[in-house]
This record gives structure tokens, C-alpha cells and sequence, in this order.
């Protein structure tokens, strides 16, 4: 295939880190109509968010599609019931959107709560409800009095922006939950997880580092999440976020109105998990003990940690990552954990990142890193050739691409299958971009447009 | 227990439809899309929708998808998405250069009313359109219909736009192959060749879903039916379509517009209904059937006859689509098998006709299609009384796993094997690895569940 080009309208998206000169990186931008974008919608950010509330149910209000394909699709875990896991939804039909889909809208509510009797429901308007002008907040409101049971409208039509948008939606739908509940019995080292969405159980792990600490965790926004639990959420002390981009409205209204304060932390690598820990420590300085139970996790958990990745970081040393997820603050935690793995970042992007995350990688990244913002395939593909890499982090649409060019992979996003959080998570990921990365099938690849040539042995057998 | 939300008592349901066994039609039509030659889908609507489409096809292709969106925005729902399905035009082929731009509708753009061939119009009186390259569109409202009617649609607009008459008969024979993988099309392309038959076969996603690794990314692959042979497909011998939902609209548009004979067939799936394509085609070509086919169908019947024993009797819940449900059932109980409980979130009389007839020796079987007929009351109808084996997407590896029941996954999606891409299930040959899979999945639960006492080596 010819060289690509990038388009002029994109160009001020990408940019090289150079020594001494700050790079400004254009984002937060529409994507540009007719480009094979790797984003998403609104509904997707609202439904992401919530729907690891398991004891909720989750209808969706439109036509088939959009609860097709988000049945289940994040794999969010839960230790009870897993109500989430279903696929609810009006299925509208076409006189639906000509009469409207009001009707239609209360009876699925009422025939699912008599069902099911959820602690609460959630109803996701798509793109076709906001056009036809059904008054979702109506019934939902209707609904909640007659039955007894809060439905809250998730304002989520597709159109209305970015997957950012839909996480602005779900935290809306969120701050009408919290501080509906007791606080009854919470303590005063107590904290709720904003922002981990227990893939592959990854809450379960983190909030058993809080709890050997001494830390109460009052709820868990949203994995393994509980709607008793995120309505006495007000009662915690501290705020504790992951994944700043879905969450940190919630911390905001969180702050302004219960005057409970929120760090912002993350649970990948080494560094960053202890830097956690400390933080929420640090918080409570007037139980030291807290700290010091800290400490002992972190050497504890590194001590067993260190011999198995040392080994990773001989065989890694000097290999070349890309990276390119959904927000760009995980980006900067990765720039980490593979630093620790002794890999070099030379490319490292994401779909929703804002002035400031961008800056922050910046000044992580060695010069000649490229920084890009809402990339397309070719683009991506192009840096992986140019950089040489060998191997991409990304979600399920780059991992085809990265195998075409024959690079490794490793799943970052949704379809990541053991935990990656945490100091276990490490190993994970570890484990996993070294076996990828090593994996024997390379060598019977071509790789980042190279030439293999596969009967290139003449002479394979003697013959007799 | 994943699914122990399923409770037992089967209520009507008026308004909810419970983990579906269908999704919405653009989906479909950009998966049709993608076995045109250098084409790139389009999808007219909110950015979402694309990503949905393209995520859930690479889970099942393991391929790279790629499709354009027309990323609509607030503005774009008010004023209509003339503007930004204009930008794309312009994008779209200065930057990816296909040959085609296949646009696809959503809900969304179908509901402000935007009218595509207009805009398509005013993209070629701008210059937008470069020379010999193309733009084609399908109406695929989400809200009409399943992912079935939006392939349908698609494969129907290719007719619409290329499809010629020149006067002068072409010895070809059209197949339009109906919503199967990659691997069925080169099989159904392979059996052609086979009988000495020139085909056209469209769509075609063999060489664009099915790509070798090379170590480029490239946007489409080298399959695809060409432009050149969308054309002739007005000029042929007789169509074959393949599928009443998927295939047939085209092959009417096709025998409406260019006088083309139209043969209206099932996918061949299974003994029967090979049977019926083998035949037909060599009628439409005015061929013998070769020896070389004869003897596949031999190996075939052998190996059923071989195997008769463990099918017998045997119950079996399936769920996917019409055109593959229908001669599937037919061949379960051409085996002896028992299809008990089938359905299709894809609305239409027709599957009930024709369900009525390939399953009337079957005591007690159930099916329904449309909004209600989910993989719930599918759950539903299974705890009420059990089956021995169930066929169909990966969506059924709860109910699977919850009821103990072994899976066979066949249909679209399945996100958690592979396979499908590279072995057919069309033809004699397909058939030979389905009946493989089906004794497969029943012997080796034999084996995995019989007491030591009856545990046996051989069977």
C-alpha cells in the first residue's frame, strides 16, 4: 500500500516529544466526519460506567442494537447476583418512533421490577428517544412511585457527544443515588473505590490491600458495585479515584456537596499501586498504623514481586511499546509499568485525553516519543512501522491491527483476561507483554512490512 | 448461575425483549459491505454505532474492520447530516481510497429523514466523487427488521447501483451466497468450479475476512466482488439466491431490473439442501453433476450412516437466523436428531411456514421469531423441559454452562472460538464437519458425565 498521508485537519493531533520545547497537543476535539475513528458514543460511556451495579437492572431504552451489544460486553465480575449480565431492552420498533415509546417504556419497567424487585434501575435514552421526545425522566418518576423502586433516567443519546459525555450522564444518573442511604455505622477511616470496574476481580484485589490496612471501603463505584452501598456513599471520608476521565465528576459533586475531598490514583504498576496506598494512608494521619500497615503490604507484595519480573526485564530490555487506549491517564501509568519492565514508549495515545493529560506524558516520555490523539488505524499502523515496535497496548479494535503488522499485543481495555491491577496485576502484565512480545510465532511472520520469505530454504530434505 | 434471573414460569411479554437473539440491521449491512472489492462501509449516524459494529465483527473475525462514521453531533440531529455525510465523502477518499463507499443508515439519520441519494447526488455535482470511483447506499432503520434486512438491504443496493444489462448473455451463474462466513463462500465458490460452473458471487468476503498475515495493515484486503463483476451480474445465466431473508430481495431486484433468471433457494447446509443447490446450479448451467461431487456426497452419507445410533432421538434447542436455521433443523432431523425449541429474533412469517414444515414429525417442538422470541423464553422453554445439545452463538454459553448442556456454536457472533472463519459449514464437506462437532459435543459429554462402571473406549 502506498504511503499514507495525514490529513492537514489532523495534523495538530500528533506530535513528537522534543528536549526543551513544549508539545501541544490539539484534543478534546469532534472527530473528523469520515475518519475510521476507534471512539465511541455517549450511550457506551453511560453504560460502561454503570451497568457493573449488579443488583440493578439496566434497561435499554431503543431500538435491538444498542443493548445487543453491550450484553455483557465489558466483563465486569460480581460476587452476588448478576442481574447486570442480562440484556434488557424496548427493542423499539417503527411504530414505536412514530407514536413514541413512552408506553412501551413503562410496561417493560413494570413487567422487570415485578420480575425482579432490583434495589434500583437504570433506563439508557439512545439516540432515537431523544428524537422522538419521549419523556423518559417522566416515567421513570411515574415508575418510582408507583413501584416503590428508583428508576433513574441515564440521559445517553448517541449523539450528544463523546464517550466523555456518557460518563458526564452516568455520573449524573449516580449523584442522585448517593446520599439516599443510612450512613449509619461508617467509620472514620473509611473510603469509597471510584473508577475500577472489577475486570478479571480487580476491585476485589485492591480493596483487600484497603482492608488489611485497616481502611473501611464503603462502596465500590461501579465494580462488583451495590446500590445500598452507593447510597450511604456520602458517609466515607475520602474519595479514592481510578480512571479520572468516567469519575471525577462523581468526586466533584461528591466534594461539593458532602464536602468529602478525592484523590486521584491509579492501580497500575508497581509505582503507582504503592503511590496509592501511601496516599489513602497519608490521608489519615491520625492513625499512623495505617501507613505503617501500608508499608508492610507494599515491600511485602514487591519483595515477592521482584524476582520474576527481574527475569521479564532481562528478556525485555530495550524493546519498544505503543500504546493506545481509551483515556490517557491509564497512558501514563503504562509509560511506567513498562519503563519498570525496562521497555521504551515510542508512541502513546488515546481516544478521550485532555490538555493536561497530554502534558503529563509529555514530560514521562523520552524524546521522540510520538503523542497522538484520536488516532485512526493507519496512523497507528504507520508508527508501529516507523518506530519499530513490538508491541501495542490497546483495546479490541487494535489488536488485529498490531497481529497484521506482527507485533505483539496486549489487551488493555475490556477484553483483558487477568487482572492488571494491582501488584498481582503487575505480574499479569508482565507475563502477559512478555509472552507475547517473546511468543515463538514471530519468526514465521512478516513483521512491521518486512519481507518474509517463506520457502527461502532451498534445499529442505535431501532426496534419494 | 449466571442466568438464575430466569425463572421458570413463562409469562407473556408485551414490551421487553431479554437477551436477544438478534441485533439491528446496520450491522448487517456492513458486514455485506465488506465483501464488495475495496469498499468501505460507511455508517451515517453517531459515532457509536460504528464502533459497536466494527468492535463485534472483529471479536468474530479476528480481522481488522474497517468503516467510516459520519460522527454525528447535536447540530447534525437538528439540522439533518447532509454536511457531515459530505465531509466524509471527502475524507474518506482522499485518505483511504477505496473504490466504493457502501453508506449504510441508522436509526438516528432514518428519523431526521436525511435523504442519502440526494446527498449522494450533491457529493457528485461538488466533484467529491473521484472518476471510477463510487458511492452506494442502503436504508437500514434500526427499528425495522434485524441484522438480516440490513445485509439484505445492502446486497440489494449493489443490484440497485451495478447491475447491468448489455444485451449479450453471459455463461455465468450468480450466487449470492446470503449471510455466511468467509470460509462457506469459498467453499460454495470451490463446489462451482467443482461442477465446471463460471460464477459471480456476491457479497464475497473470502480474502478480505480471512486475510493471510503479511505484515501490512492494509484497508481491505484482496477480496471483494469487483465492481467489474457487480456489473456483469446483470448479463448472467440464472441467480442462485441463497436465503430467503438475505439473498432473496436481491435476486428479485436482480430478475426485475435485468431480466436475470432467479432460483430461490436455502443456504446449503446439510444433506438436503446441498442436494437442492448441487442440483439447481446444474440446471441453471446446463451441467452434469461431476463424479468428484457424487463421491463427497458419499462421504457424507457414510459417515451419517456410520453414526446413525447417536443422533437418534437426541433433543437439541437452536437459535441464530432463518436462513440458517431452516435447512439446519432440516438436517437435524434428516439425521434423526429432534430440534425441539427454535428461535429467531428476526421477524417473519416465512420462518414460521417453512419451521411448521421441516419440524412437523418432531413431537412437542416449539419455535417463534420476532421481538419476544429471545434466548430468555429459548432459557425458559430448556428449564422447563431439558435438551441434549444446543447450537448457536457464543451468546449461549450461559445458558450452556448454567443448564450443563454442551454447545455447538454456529451463527453470528461467536466471539470466543475460531474457526469458523477457515472451515465451512456449507456443502457435503460442511456438513461433514458438522455432523463431526455434533458428535464431538455428544460423545465427549458421554464420556465426561458416565460412571467408571460404563465408561467405554470405543465407540
Amino acid at each position: 500500500m502506498a504511503e499514507m498521508r495525514i490529513l492537514k485537519e489532523r495534523e495538530r493531533q500528533i506530535g513528537q516529544v522534543s528536549a526543551g520545547e513544549e508539545l501541544k497537543i490539539l484534543c478534546e476535539k469532534k472527530s473528523l466526519a469520515g475518519s475510521v475513528s476507534q471512539r465511541a458514543c455517549v450511550f457506551c460511556g453511560s453504560r460502561v460506567v454503570l451497568y457493573p451495579i449488579a443488583d440493578a437492572l439496566h434497561l435499554v431504552h431503543g431500538p435491538v442494537g444498542c443493548a445487543a451489544y453491550t450484553w455483557d460486553i465489558r466483563g465486569s465480575l460480581s460476587s452476588g447476583g448478576q442481574l447486570h449480565r442480562m440484556s434488557f431492552s424496548t427493542d423499539l420498533q417503527e411504530r414505536d418512533v412514530v407514536f413514541g415509546g413512552a408506553d412501551k417504556l413503562y410496561s417493560a419497567l413494570v413487567e422487570l421490577i415485578d420480575t425482579y424487585q432490583p434495589k434500583a434501575a437504570f433506563v439508557y435514552a439512545t439516540c432515537i428517544v431523544g428524537l422522538i421526545g419521549d419523556d423518559v425522566e417522566a416515567v421513570c418518576k411515574r415508575v418510582t412511585l408507583e413501584k416503590g423502586i428508583t428508576v433513574l433516567p441515564v440521559h445517553s443519546e448517541g449523539f450528544r457527544g463523546t464517550k466523555k459525555d456518557g460518563y458526564q450522564a452516568a455520573c449524573d444518573a449516580l449523584a442522585r443515588l448517593t446520599g439516599t442511604g443510612s450512613t449509619q455505622g461508617v467509620g472514620p477511616c473509611s473510603i469509597n473505590i471510584l473508577g475500577d470496574f472489577n475486570l478479571a476481580g480487580e476491585i476485589w484485589m485492591i480493596k483487600e490491600y484497603y482492608q488489611k490496612m485497616g481502611i473501611e471501603v464503603v462502596s465500590t463505584i461501579t465494580g462488583d458495585g451495590r446500590v445500598d452501598d452507593i447510597r450511604k456513599a456520602h458517609g466515607a471520608k475520602l474519595n479514592v479515584v481510578q480512571c479520572s476521565g468516567s469519575m471525577t465528576k462523581l468526586a466533584e459533586h461528591m466534594k461539593q456537596t458532602y464536602s468529602i475531598p478525592y484523590i486521584k490514583v491509579s492501580y497500575f504498576g508497581i509505582e503507582d499501586m504503592a503511590d496509592a496506598l501511601y496516599q489513602v494512608a497519608e490521608f489519615f494521619p491520625a492513625y499512623p498504623q495505617i501507613l505503617e500497615k501500608a508499608k508492610v503490604i507494599v515491600q511485602t507484595e514487591v519483595a515477592a514481586l521482584m524476582p520474576e519480573l527481574r527475569a521479564y526485564r532481562t528478556a525485555l530490555n530495550g524493546k519498544k511499546a505503543a500504546i493506545y487506549v481509551g483515556g490517557a491517564f491509564k497512558a501514563v501509568s503504562l509509560v511506567r509499568a513498562l519503563r519498570l519492565l525496562g521497555m521504551k514508549t515510542v508512541l502513546a495515545g488515546s481516544q478521550t485525553g485532555n490538555p493536561k493529560d497530554y502534558a503529563q506524558l509529555q514530560d514521562l516520555c523520552d524524546p521522540g516519543t510520538v503523542i497522538i490523539d484520536d488516532a485512526n488505524p493507519l496512523e497507528l499502523s504507520k508508527f508501529i512501522k516507523e518506530k519499530d515496535v513490538d508491541l501495542l497496548i490497546g483495546g479490541v479494535k487494535e489488536r488485529p491491527i498490531a497481529y497484521k503488522v506482527g507485533v505483539g499485543f496486549c489487551d488493555h481495555n475490556h477484553e483483558r483476561k487477568e487482572a492488571l491491577a494491582g501488584f498481582v496485576g503487575m505480574r499479569n502484565f508482565a507475563r502477559e507483554v512478555y509472552s507475547s512480545v517473546m511468543s515463538p510465532v514471530w519468526r514465521f511472520s512478516s513483521r512491521r512490512g518486512g519481507d518474509y520469505i517463506p520457502f527461502r530454504e532451498t534445499v529442505v530434505c535431501k532426496a534419494h | 448461575m449466571l442466568l438464575r434471573h430466569t425463572p421458570k414460569d413463562i409469562k407473556e411479554r408485551e414490551a421487553l425483549t431479554i437477551n436477544p437473539a438478534k441485533t439491528c440491521q446496520p450491522i448487517g449491512a456492513m458486514y455485506a459491505a465488506l465483501g464488495i472489492h475495496n469498499c468501505l462501509p460507511h455508517s451515517h449516524g453517531s459515532q457509536g454505532c460504528c464502533s459497536y459494529h466494527r468492535s463485534m465483527l472483529t471479536r468474530h473475525f479476528k480481522e481488522p474492520v474497517m468503516a467510516t462514521t459520519s460522527s454525528f453531533t447535536e447540530g447534525s440531529a437538528v439540522f439533518g447530516g447532509q454536511a457531515n455525510l459530505l465531509t466524509s465523502v471527502e475524507n474518506i477518499f482522499s485518505l483511504y481510497k477505496p473504490d466504493v463507499i457502501a453508506v449504510h443508515t441508522t436509526c438516528l439519520s432514518e428519523t431526521i429523514g436525511d435523504d442519502i441519494v440526494q446527498i449522494i447526488a450533491k457529493a457528485a455535482e461538488e466533484g467529491k466523487i473521484p472518476a471510477d470511483k463510487y458511492i452506494i447506499h442502503a436504508n437500514t432503520p434500526s427499528y425495522i427488521g434485524s441484522h438480516v434486512t440490513g445485509f439484505a438491504n445492502m446486497v440489494k443496493s449493489m443490484v440497485k447501483y451495478f447491475s447491468l444489462t448489455t444485451g449479450v448473455k453471459d455463461n455465468k451463474v450468480n450466487i449470492i451466497p446470503g449471510w455466511v462466513e468467509p470460509s462457506d463462500m469459498r467453499e460454495i465458490k470451490r463446489l462451482a468450479v467443482e461442477m465446471g460452473v463460471a460464477s459471480i458471487m456476491f457479497p464475497d468476503t473470502s480474502e478480505t475476512m480471512d486475510r493471510p498475515q503479511n505484515g501490512q495493515f492494509d484497508m481491505y484486503g484482496t477480496g471483494g466482488t469487483t465492481i467489474d463483476e457487480l456489473r456483469a451480474t446483470g448479463d448472467s445465466l440464472a441467480t442462485l439466491a441463497l436465503g430467503h431473508d438475505a439473498s432473496v430481495p436481491a435476486g428479485e431486484l436482480l430478475n426485475a431490473k435485468c431480466k436475470v433468471k432467479l432460483y430461490e433457494l436455502d443456504i446449503p447446509v446439510g444433506l438436503a439442501a446441498t442436494d437442492r443447490f448441487i442440483k439447481t446450479l446444474s440446471e441453471a448451467a446446463g451441467v452434469a453433476v461431476p463424479e468428484s461431487i457424487e463421491r463427497e456426497r458419499g462421504r457424507l452419507v457414510d459417515i451419517l450412516t456410520d453414526n446413525e445410533q447417536y443422533f437418534y432421538n437426541k433433543r437439541v434447542a437452536l437459535y441464530g437466523d432463518p436462513d440458517q436455521l431452516v435447512p439446519l433443523c432440516e438436517f437435524l432431523v434428516d439425521i434423526g436428531m429432534q430440534p425441539v425449541y427454535v428461535v429467531t429474533g428476526t421477524p417473519g412469517k416465512y420462518f414460521d411456514e417453512r419451521m411448521a414444515e421441516v419440524l412437523k414429525g418432531v413431537p412437542g417442538a416449539k419455535f417463534r421469531q420476532g421481538a419476544q422470541a429471545d434466548m430468555f423464553l429459548l432459557h425458559q422453554w430448556i428449564k422447563n423441559e431439558p435438551v441434549d445439545l444446543l447450537i448457536g452463538n457464543t451468546w449461549g454459553k450461559y445458558i450452556s454452562r448454567d443448564e450443563n448442556i454442551p454447545l455447538i456454536r454456529f451463527g453470528f457472533p461467536i466471539m470466543d472460538r475460531v474457526g469458523h472463519s477457515y472451515f465451512p459449514n456449507v456443502g457435503y464437506m460442511g456438513a461433514i464437519r458438522l455432523v463431526e462437532k455434533l458428535l464431538n459435543a455428544l460423545l465427549d459429554e458421554r464420556d465426561r458425565k458416565a460412571p467408571e462402571e460404563k465408561f467405554e473406549l470405543t465407540f
